[in-house]
């Protein structure tokens, strides 16, 4: 339903920096939001989500570089009537239906969705005649996702869309994001659901201390992190292991040994010579949340504002 | 009503959404408001009826006085709804980040000042009903037909000022210190402007004091279709209320185009 830009980038980003008085919250920022692909940008509290977010959608203006939506500047109205936001919002007007507040948006933008379309998009047919004030944490994140939709967006920016969510809302949202994505949308979203990323995004941006530290698909990512996991039973105690502690890293939670190591074939050699009732065994390659841990650990002490 | 039956063709040919359309959606979503919240609306139509109802016809001080007082009574009842929607109100959807998810939105800023002008406007309407019924039949006032129209026109619109000061405030003020903020003004304005005692009883100084403040130069202009005022053109009243209103226009929208806020 919405047509595809030949290039199919939607927002550029080149060389962006910010600075909050001394300090720098973004360094050197390229980045290229592509339509029908979920970009996921990740990192620590503090590392510039919040502030790269604020950029895109013209709410701070950039210290250095170039930013670039729908080859117009971020908060332009038109930029904006292409785009769609779901913002953190501590609390809604109460006096408002759901229906209301959607209708009111929709009436926003040139091209707005279908509301019986919309509803069931954004699971809220139930309770649509619901006032603003009756809702649970989770239905008030549905209809701040259903807002954000609403007006058909080729661009839909989504700040931590799955806060508050049940374990079948976050699946329905994760339909619905994918529904989007087919139709062309491209979505911009940031999570600390790890998972969620994993799942969604086509491209993640790995941030922390305001610069991008990483980038690629999941895949990718979890590649860049260069050791496996060996996991087995055993009624060994832990120090039966210390031949490998020197080069890996090992734990033990209940009678579960964890292994991460980075020369798998060396590793499960001495384990078979040190232990004799393995059981369970599994190698598995890290994931996402072990690429996330260990691309953030070396500078967690500098603190940036947000 | 307006459900989005438009089809697809039709819209990708429309860059624009209609504005008269958001202006209307928004005034009604702002209208709805107020009738949902009566535990506000309520006390803010009964109090200036009361204090007219007290003052102007119980404890009248002469003949002249219900209709004094209704010119006066009539500015202090539109002024406090133009300060406390706009002022209170825009400071709290701030503070919720309603604000913000609306700011991001395509909505364009005329709507919602629009809206909430429209809104004072119904309450300020409502208010001048009450007010004149009060004033007609219980405290004997008899204007002519065109008085009782034109003061109407002059409070209803005379709100405007106050309207582009309450956004200033809305825009600039924390949601914790709006509302002191709004009676802070409120409330000493209304008195230095003489609203609830004729300017006349004031001391020299005070009197003078009054003349820069936008409440006086409204209950002026409202004495004036009583033939009540003290005298002073109607375009002093006029210039000085508007350029209140080109002032704090020009505020508010340095505070909502400004980037970067914190």
């Amino acid at each position: 339903m919405n047509s595809y830009e030949p290039a199919n980038r939607i927002a550029v980003i080149e060389n962006l920096s910010k600075y909050f008085k001394d300090t720098k919250a973004l360094g050197n920022i390229n980045l290229c939001i592509k339509s029908g692909q979920v970009t996921s940008i990740l990192g620590p509290n503090g590392a510039g989500k919040t502030t790269l977010i604020n950029i895109l959608l013209g709410r701070l203006s950039a210290s250095e570089g170039h930013v670039e939506i729908f080859s117009r500047a971020p908060g332009d109205i038109v930029v904006k009537r292409k785009c769609g936001a779901m913002l953190q919002v501590s609390s809604l007007p109460d006096t408002l239906t759901i229906k209301e507040h959607l209708e009111l948006f929709q009436s926003y933008y040139s091209n707005p969705m279908d509301y019986q379309t919309l509803i069931e998009l954004a699971d809220l047919v139930d309770i649509e005649h619901r006032f603003s004030k009756n809702l649970s944490g989770g239905q008030k994140q549905k209809l701040l996702f259903a807002l954000a939709i609403c007006g058909n967006p080729k661009l839909l920016f989504l700040d931590e869309p799955s806060v508050g969510l049940d374990v079948k809302a976050r699946k329905n949202l994760w339909k619905a994001i994918n529904r989007l994505k087919q139709q062309g949308t491209g979505i911009v979203l940031t999570t600390h659901y790890l998972e969620e990323a994993d799942h969604l995004s086509d491209h993640i941006v790995m941030l922390n201390n305001g610069q991008i530290i990483q980038e690629g698909t999941p895949e990718e990512i979890k590649q860049a992190v260069n050791f496996k996991k060996i996991i087995f039973k055993s009624s060994l105690p832990l120090s039966a292991l210390s031949e490998l502690e020197a080069t890996t890293e090992v734990a033990k939670s209940g009678t579960y040994f964890e292994i991460k190591t980075t020369n798998t074939a060396a590793s499960m050699k001495i384990i078979f010579d040190l232990v004799e009732d393995i059981s369970e065994l599994t190698i598995t390659a890290a994931a996402l949340e072990d690429a996330f841990i260990q691309l953030n650990e070396p500078s967690t002490t500098n603190n940036l504002a947000a | 009503m307006m459900n989005s039956i438009v089809t697809n063709q039709h819209t990708e040919l429309l860059t624009k959404p209609s504005l008269l359309r958001i202006y209307f959606m928004e005034a009604k979503c702002e209208i709805l408001r107020v009738l949902r919240t009566p535990d506000f609306t309520i006390p803010a139509l009964i109090f200036p009826i009361m204090f007219y109802t007290f003052f102007g016809i119980i404890f009248t001080m002469g003949p002249k006085m219900p209709t004094y007082l209704l010119a006066t009574y009539g500015t202090f009842g539109v002024i406090g709804p133009a300060l406390f929607s706009f002022g209170v109100g825009i400071a709290i959807e701030r503070g919720q980040g309603w604000f913000d998810l609306k700011e991001v939105s395509p909505m364009p800023a005329s709507a919602y000042i629009i809206a909430r002008i429209a809104v004072t406007f119904f309450f300020s309407l409502a208010t001048v009903i009450l007010l004149f019924t009060m004033a007609a039949v219980f405290g004997g006032v008899a204007l002519f037909t065109s008085q009782w129209l034109l003061l109407a026109t002059v409070l209803i619109l005379g709100s405007l000022p106050f309207c582009a000061i309450g956004l200033a405030i809305g825009l600039y003020v924390s949601s914790s210190g709006a509302p002191a903020i709004v009676n802070l003004i409120y409330l000493p304005m209304a008195f230095l402007s003489g609203l609830w005692i004729p300017i006349m009883m004031f001391p020299e100084l005070m009197k003078t004091i009054a003349n820069v403040l936008p409440a006086y130069h409204l209950a002026q202009l409202s004495l004036k279709v009583v033939s009540m005022d003290i005298g002073d053109s109607v375009f002093l009243h006029l210039g000085v209320l508007a350029a209140y209103f080109i002032l704090f226009m020009f505020f508010a929208a340095k505070a909502y185009y400004k980037k970067d806020k914190s």
